[in-house]
C-alpha cells in the first residue's frame, strides 16, 4: 500500500501527512491529524456537520479526498477563533443560545462565515438558503439565523 | 485487498493516458460529490482516481464569438459568481447551482453531474434545452456530442472506455432568447428533483421562432420533448399553446413510482413545471 | 409576566458553561474519543425483514490478519423475561439482549447479526463480507393494521396478547391490550348534537440525532471496564450492559461524551454491550460509531400508527364523549409508547365520557425508541384534528372550542390522576392574545391551533456541591446536558448560593463520580436533578452557616445565610463581619474539613405541561407543497430557569412536529427493506423550510418545584401536525389523515377532491 504524501495549509500551519488515496478528507481532519471539531453526521454531503473552507469555498469534509488537499488552504473550525478571541459569531452564537446539543455548531459556524465572508447583508432568506446545508435537529433554526442575522448587522456597523 | 491510486494531471491528454492505463479501474473526480458517496457505500472501488479539477481547460470558462464553454469540472459556486455567464444563460446556471447545498456546490461540477447519469440530474434538462455540445477525449481523440446523447440509462452512459467529458458548449443564439430550469422537491433545499424542467426560447415579435424543453426525473433518462417545443413555436404562447406543450410533457413522460414521487404525481407536475418555466423564460427572452 | 423579577439568577439569560468548548470543537462527542491501541468494531445487519437464522459461520473472518474478536448472539447470555425501564418507556431484557444481537431470527432489516473487531475499519469491513449466515426467508408483516390481522406473519411465536381475557391461546403479534375509561362514552354521545368520527395514520420518524451512535469501550483482563458513550443515560447503559453481559455496576464506570442530540433515541443501548463484548475478547480497547445508514435502519425511530376518533359535542361547543382506539407499532419487539399515547390523547380537555383502546403491535421493523413525548403526538393528531373538525362543524373559534373544554385544577383525567395546578387554560389565552393570533390571516394564506399535553417525568437524581479553596463553587450532577442543562442548573445554585453565576461551574459526571442519576428525558432534569442541585446546595449552606457559627461561638440557628454570604440573624447575636464563601472555604481546615452538600432523592410532582399551537400556511394547489409563512409555540413552562433554552425547546419541538407533518417518513420496499436511510431521502427540515418560530412563555409555576419547574422540552412536538393539518383544511376544504402531507399526497387528495383537476 502506497500512501499519498500532501502538503498544505491548515488553519494557517503548513502541515503534511500521509494518506490513502480513498481516504475522505474528513477522516484525515479526525483520524491523523486529530481535528475532531469537523463533524461527521452523514458521511454524505445530507448535513454539513463536516463543513470546511477550502481556498475560500465552503465544501463538505465528508466529500473530498485528503489527498485533493495538496497546495490548498483549508480552514476547520479549530481555526476560526484567534488566540484566546473568539470570532464573532462564535461569541453571538453562545449569546443568543443559538446552539443546544452543539453537534451542528462547528458546521454550522464555518458556514455562517462562509455566508459573512461573501455577503455581508444577507436578508433572512438569503442566511435560511445559505445554511440549508447545514441539519440542525434541535434549535428549529430560529436562533441561529438570529445570531448570523446580528452579527452580520454589528460587522456592518463596526466598519462603517 | 487493492488500494486505490490518487493522480491529478495538468492536462486532459494525461488523464486520458492514465484512464486508458486504469484498465477499466479508472474513476474521473471532479467535484467527486457522487464518486465519493458511492466509494464510501462500497458500490464502486475504483484502483485508480484521476481528479481533473487541475486541468486547466476543464476548469475554465471562456466565451467564443458567442458561444460559452464552461469547463467540465468548474464548480457550481463558481458559475454562480461568473455574472456574463449568469446573463446568457440564467437558466443552466440557475440548474447548475440546484445541486446541493452551498457546499455541494462548492464542489460539485456540470461534467459530474451529467456523468453520474442520475435520471434526476438537475443540470442536464437544461444543458439539453439550451442545446448544449459536450466535448468528449478519449483514446481515439476528441469528438463533439449532443448532452442529451450522454446518459443512456441510471448509472450508465454512452461514452466509451476511457472517454472524459471535457467541457460544454453553449451556442450562441439571437437576441429575444431565454431559457429556465424549474424543479419540484419536497423541502426547499437539499433534495433530488421529483421533476425538472428545462425550457429555451426564442422570440420575436411576440412569436415563438424556436423552442426546446427538456424533462428530468420522469424517465430512464432526461428527455428532450420535441413536442412541446413544437406546441410552443410558431404561437403567441398563449394558453392554449402552453396546455398543449404541458400535454406533451405529461404525455413523454415514462416515470416510476419511488420513494421521491409517484406516476400519478411526476406526470402531472412535468406539465405544471413546464407551464412555469415557459412563463419564466418567455420573460427573460423578452427582456433580452 | 411581572416586570418585577423575582430572582436574581433564575430566569436571566446568561452564556452556558459550555459554549465555549462548543463553538471552538473542543467539546468532545461519542466519535471523538480515542485510548491507544484501539480497535475497530463493526457489525454485520441482516439484509432480510424477517428470517431464520440456521448458523453463522464465522471461521473465514476470524481467521482474517486484523480481526481480533468476533460476537454472535451466543456470546451474549439468554436474560430473563424482565421490564426494566428505559427513557420514559419500558423494555423486556429478553428482547433487549436480541436487539442488540440477534439470537434465532432475524427481525427486520438492519439487525444486527454479528460483529467483529479488527485493526483497521478496512480489515473489519472485509471481515464482516466474510462471515456465512444462512438465512431461512420468513414472510414478513410492516404495517401496523396488516400485523394485527389474523394471518399475519407471527414474529414471536411466544407472544399471547396481554390484557385480553379470557388469555388468548393463538399466538399474535398483537403485545398488549390497554383500556381507560371514564364515565360512560356511549351514553355520552347520546347527548351529543354533532358526532364526528375519523380515522387518521402516522409513519414511523426517526428522532434524527446529527450524531451517531458512538462507543469505546476498555475491558481489562480483571473484569473492570470503562466504557466512553453518547447516551442521554449513562446509568441506564451500565445499568443494561452489566445486566446483558453479568457484570456487576462497579466493575463498569461509563462516562457519557458530550451528546449531539437524542430526542429519547439515545436512552437505550445498541453498540455499547458489543463494544464491551468484543473488548473482553479482544483484551484491547474496541471503538465502533453507526454510520447514517445503520442509525436509520437500526436505531430509533418512533411508532407509526393508526388512530380511530370518534367525539360528540354540543352545539354550544361542550365535548361530551370521545371514544378513541390507538394501534401503535413497537418494531420488532413489544413495547410502544401506546400507554402514553392512549393517556395524553384527551387530557388537554375536561370531558365527561372518555373511552380509550390502545394496542401495542410487533411488526419487521427497528424497535422503537423514545421520541420526544413518546406515543402522544400519534394521538394527539388524531384527537386534535376532530377537534378542529368540531370547530368547523359548530362554527367555533378554535381556541374558544378549547378554552370551552379546557382542563384545569381539579379535572380528573380518564388515566386516572385529577390535575393539580395546571396552565391548560392561561396557555389558551396568552394564546389567544398573542400578536399573532390577533393577526389577521393574509390573503391566500389559512390559519391552523393545535394543543398538546405531557405528563413530565421526575424520577432518581442525585447531586453534589463542593466548594473551592477560594470559595467558587463545582456542582456535579449525573445527566448528559443536551440542550443547556449545566445553565440551568448553575443558575439554580447560584440563585440559593446568593454568588455570581460565573462562579459556579456545573459539571457532568461519570457513573463512578456522582451517585445514580435516570436518564435525560422525560423533560425531566431542570425539575429533578435541578431539585437536586439545590437540596445538594441547601445541604452546602447548612455547613457554611455551621462553619461561621463555630468560628464565631454561637448557635448555628443564630446565623442566615443571604447574598452568597453568613450572617449573623439578628444583632441580639452579635457584630459579626459578615463571612463570604471565600472567608469560610479559607478556614475550613479549621471548622471541620472541607465544604460540601450533597442530595438524592425519587422526585414527585412533576408538573404536566400544556401548549398551544399557531400555524399560517399556504398551499400551493398545482403541486401540493406547502409553505409556513409564520409559527408561534404558547406553553406552560412552569418558571423559565433560562429563557432562551426554554425558547430553545419550543422551537426545535416545533420543528421536528412540522417535519413529521410535511416530509419524515420511513419508506420500505416489498421485501421490508427500508429504502430511504439517510438525510437526503429522510427529510428533516432545513433552515430555508422554516420561517422564524415565535414562542410565547406562559408560567404557571409548578408547587412541587422550588423554582416552579415544568419540563418543558416535550410538549412543543405534540401539536404541530394537526395544527398544520387544520391549516391545510382550511386552506383547501380537504382534511388530510394520513401523514406525512407530502406534496405528492397532498396533491392526490386535491385532486379526488375535484375531480375536474384530475382528468386534466
Amino acid at each position: 500500500m502506497s500512501k499519498t504524501h500532501v502538503t498544505t495549509t491548515i488553519n494557517g500551519e503548513p502541515t503534511e501527512y500521509l494518506c490513502e488515496a480513498s481516504q475522505s478528507m474528513l477522516d484525515v481532519l479526525r483520524d491523523e491529524l486529530d481535528l475532531t471539531g469537523t463533524k461527521e453526521g452523514c458521511g454524505s454531503g445530507d448535513c454539513g456537520a463536516c463543513s470546511i473552507i477550502v481556498d475560500d469555498r465552503l465544501v463538505c469534509a465528508c466529500l473530498m479526498l485528503g489527498a485533493e488537499a495538496e497546495g490548498r488552504r483549508v480552514l476547520t473550525i479549530e481555526g476560526m477563533s484567534h488566540g484566546d478571541k473568539l470570532h464573532p459569531l462564535q461569541q453571538k452564537f453562545i449569546e443568543m443560545a443559538a446552539l443546544q446539543c452543539g453537534v451542528c455548531t462547528p458546521g454550522m459556524l464555518i458556514a455562517a462565515k462562509a455566508l459573512l465572508d461573501r455577503n455581508p447583508n444577507p436578508s433572512e432568506t438569503e442566511v435560511r438558503f445559505g445554511l440549508a446545508g447545514n441539519l440542525c435537529r434541535c434549535t428549529g433554526y430560529d436562533k441561529i439565523v438570529r445570531a448570523v442575522l446580528d452579527v452580520a448587522a454589528e460587522q456592518r456597523e463596526t466598519t462603517r | 485487498m487493492m488500494e486505490a491510486q490518487y493522480r491529478a494531471p495538468g492536462s486532459v491528454d494525461e488523464a486520458v493516458a492514465l484512464m486508458a492505463g486504469a484498465g477499466g479501474k479508472g474513476r474521473v473526480l471532479a467535484g467527486g460529490t457522487d464518486l465519493l458517496v458511492q466509494m464510501r457505500a462500497g458500490m464502486v472501488a475504483p484502483g485508480l482516481i484521476v481528479d481533473v479539477k487541475r486541468i486547466a481547460e476543464m476548469t475554465a470558462i471562456s466565451q467564443i464569438a458567442g458561444a460559452w464553454r464552461v469547463g467540465a469540472a468548474v464548480t457550481g459556486a463558481e458559475i454562480h459568481d461568473h455574472a456574463g455567464l449568469k446573463k446568457a444563460w440564467p437558466g443552466v446556471v440557475e440548474a447548475i447551482n440546484l445541486i446541493g447545498s452551498k457546499q455541494v456546490q462548492g464542489r460539485a461540477s456540470a461534467g459530474g453531474n451529467l456523468c453520474n447519469a442520475s435520471p434526476a440530474a438537475d443540470s442536464v434538462p437544461a444543458l439539453v434545452a439550451a442545446g448544449a455540445i459536450a466535448t468528449v477525449q478519449g483514446p481515439n481523440g476528441r469528438r463533439e456530442v449532443p448532452v442529451e446523447q450522454i446518459p443512456a440509462g441510471p448509472g450508465k452512459t454512452s461514452l466509451k472506455p476511457g472517454e472524459i467529458v471535457v467541457s460544454f458548449t453553449l451556442p450562441a443564439r439571437p437576441a429575444g432568447s431565454g431559457d429556465a430550469y424549474l424543479r419540484l422537491i419536497p423541502r426547499t433545499e437539499m433534495d433530488i428533483a421529483v421533476v425538472g424542467c428545462g425550457v429555451n426560447l426564442t422570440m420575436k415579435d411576440g412569436t415563438c421562432t424556436a423552442a426546446r424543453v427538456a424533462l428530468g426525473a420522469v424517465a430512464p433518462t432526461v428527455l428532450l420533448v420535441e413536442g412541446a417545443a413544437k406546441a410552443l413555436v410558431g404561437s403567441k404562447l398563449d394558453d392554449k399553446a402552453i396546455e398543449a406543450a404541458a400535454a406533451a410533457c405529461r404525455a413523454a413522460c415514462k416515470p416510476i413510482d419511488d420513494k421521491r414521487g409517484t406516476i400519478v404525481y411526476r406526470t402531472k407536475i412535468a406539465g405544471v413545471l413546464l407551464k412555469r418555466a415557459v412563463a419564466i423564460a418567455a420573460e427573460r427572452a423578452r427582456s433580452n | 409576566m411581572s416586570e418585577q423579577r423575582r430572582y436574581k439568577w433564575v430566569g436571566t439569560r446568561q452564556n452556558r458553561p459550555d459554549g465555549a468548548d462548543k463553538v471552538t470543537g473542543r467539546a468532545r462527542f461519542g466519535a471523538d474519543f480515542n485510548l491507544p491501541g484501539e480497535l475497530v468494531g463493526k457489525v454485520l445487519r441482516s439484509p432480510h425483514a424477517h428470517a431464520v437464522i440456521k448458523s453463522i459461520d464465522v471461521s473465514k473472518a476470524a481467521a482474517l490478519p486484523g480481526v481480533k474478536a468476533v460476537v454472535t448472539g451466543a456470546d451474549f447470555p439468554e436474560q430473563p423475561d424482565q421490564l426494566l425501564p428505559a427513557g420514559e418507556m419500558q423494555v423486556n431484557l429478553r428482547d433487549v439482549t436480541r436487539n442488540v444481537m440477534a439470537k434465532e431470527k432475524a427481525l427486520y432489516e438492519g439487525h444486527a447479526i454479528a460483529a467483529v473487531a479488527a485493526t483497521t475499519a478496512a480489515v473489519a469491513q472485509e471481515a464482516l463480507s466474510l462471515i456465512k449466515v444462512d438465512y431461512e426467508v420468513l414472510p414478513h408483516v410492516i404495517d401496523v393494521q396488516e400485523a394485527m390481522k389474523d394471518g399475519a406473519p407471527i414474529l414471536h411465536p411466544h407472544m399471547r396478547t396481554d390484557g385480553v381475557k379470557p388469555a388468548p391461546e393463538k399466538a399474535s403479534n398483537i403485545a398488549k391490550r390497554l383500556e381507560f375509561n371514564k364515565g360512560d362514552a356511549a351514553a355520552g354521545f347520546g347527548k351529543a348534537d354533532i358526532v364526528i368520527e375519523r380515522e387518521f395514520t402516522t409513519q414511523p420518524v426517526h428522532q434524527g440525532y446529527i450524531e451517531p451512535h458512538a462507543a469505546l469501550a476498555s475491558a481489562a483482563e480483571d473484569g473492570q471496564v470503562q466504557l466512553w458513550t453518547t447516551t442521554q443515560g449513562h446509568f441506564q447503559v451500565r445499568g443494561f450492559c452489566c445486566r446483558l453481559l453479568n457484570l456487576e455496576t462497579s466493575q463498569l464506570r461509563v462516562t457519557p461524551s458530550e451528546i449531539g442530540g437524542g430526542f429519547g433515541g439515545k436512552t437505550v443501548v445498541y453498540l455499547e454491550p458489543v463494544a464491551i463484548r468484543l473488548s473482553q475478547k479482544a483484551g484491547k480497547p474496541v471503538k465502533m460509531v453507526m454510520s447514517r445508514e445503520e442509525v436509520f435502519r437500526a436505531s430509533g425511530p418512533t411508532s407509526g400508527g393508526w388512530v380511530k376518533v370518534k367525539m360528540g359535542a354540543k352545539k354550544d361547543g361542550t365535548i361530551v364523549a370521545a371514544d378513541i382506539t390507538v394501534a401503535l407499532q413497537a418494531g420488532a419487539f413489544a413495547g410502544s409508547p401506546v400507554g402514553p399515547s392512549c393517556m395524553c390523547s384527551m387530557a388537554c380537555y375536561d370531558v365527561e365520557n372518555i373511552h380509550v383502546v390502545g394496542y401495542d403491535v410487533v411488526s419487521n421493523r427497528p424497535k422503537v425508541a423514545a421520541y420526544r413525548a413518546p406515543g402522544a403526538p400519534i394521538s394527539a393528531w388524531a384527537v386534535e384534528s376532530v377537534v378542529d373538525m368540531v370547530a368547523q362543524e359548530l362554527n367555533i373559534d378554535p381556541i374558544d372550542l378549547r378554552l370551552k373544554n379546557a382542563a384545569k385544577q381539579g379535572t380528573k383525567t380518564h388515566y386516572g390522576p385529577t390535575f393539580g395546578v395546571i396552565g391548560m387554560v392561561e396557555t389558551l389565552e396568552a394564546a389567544k392574545a398573542s400578536p399573532h393570533y390577533k393577526s389577521k390571516v393574509k390573503p391566500g394564506y389559512a390559519r391552523g391551533v393545535a394543543a398538546g399535553f405531557w405528563f413530565n417525568v421526575g424520577a432518581d437524581s442525585s447531586a453534589a456541591a463542593h466548594v473551592g479553596e477560594d470559595g467558587s463553587v463545582t456542582i456535579i450532577s449525573g445527566n448528559p446536558d443536551i440542550g443547556g442543562s449545566r445553565a440551568s442548573l448553575a443558575l439554580m445554585a447560584a440563585e440559593e448560593l446568593g454568588i455570581d453565576y460565573k462562579k459556579v461551574r456545573p459539571i457532568v459526571a461519570d457513573t463512578a463520580s456522582i451517585g445514580f442519576n435516570f436518564v435525560t428525558g422525560g423533560s425531566r432534569v431542570t425539575f429533578a436533578t435541578g431539585l437536586a442541585v439545590v437540596n445538594a446546595t441547601r445541604d452546602m449552606i447548612g455547613q457554611l452557616k455551621q462553619r461561621a457559627a463555630k468560628l464565631w461561638e454561637v448557635d448555628v440557628d443564630a446565623v442566615v445565610w443571604e447574598d452568597g454570604e453568613a450572617r449573623p440573624s439578628s444583632t441580639n447575636v452579635g457584630k459579626f463581619e459578615p463571612l463570604s464563601l471565600a472567608k469560610l472555604a479559607a478556614s475550613a481546615s479549621r471548622t471541620g474539613g472541607p465544604i460540601n452538600g450533597h442530595a438524592q432523592l425519587n422526585a414527585q410532582g412533576a408538573g404536566p405541561g400544556f401548549g398551544v399551537h399557531i400555524v399560517d400556511l399556504k398551499v400551493d394547489p398545482d403541486t401540493g407543497i406547502c409553505t409556513i409563512d409564520r409559527y408561534t409555540a404558547v406553553q406552560d413552562v412552569g418558571t423559565a430557569i433560562h429563557p432562551s433554552y426554554v425558547e430553545g425547546q419550543l422551537q426545535g419541538g416545533a420543528a421536528q412536529g412540522i417535519g413529521w407533518a410535511l416530509n419524515e417518513e420511513y419508506i420500505y420496499d416489498a421485501k421490508g427493506r427500508l429504502l430511504n436511510p439517510g438525510f437526503l431521502d429522510y427529510r428533516m427540515p432545513v433552515a430555508s423550510d422554516l420561517p422564524m418560530i415565535e414562542t410565547v412563555l406562559v408560567e404557571v409555576p409548578n408547587p412541587a418545584h422550588p423554582y416552579g419547574v415544568r419540563g418543558v422540552g416535550e410538549v412543543p412536538i405534540i401539536p404541530p401536525m394537526a395544527a398544520i393539518g387544520s391549516a391545510i383544511a382550511r386552506a383547501t376544504g380537504v382534511r388530510m389523515v394520513d401523514l406525512p402531507i407530502s406534496p405528492p399526497r397532498l396533491s392526490a387528495a386535491l385532486d379526488a377532491a375535484t375531480p375536474r383537476m384530475a382528468a386534466e
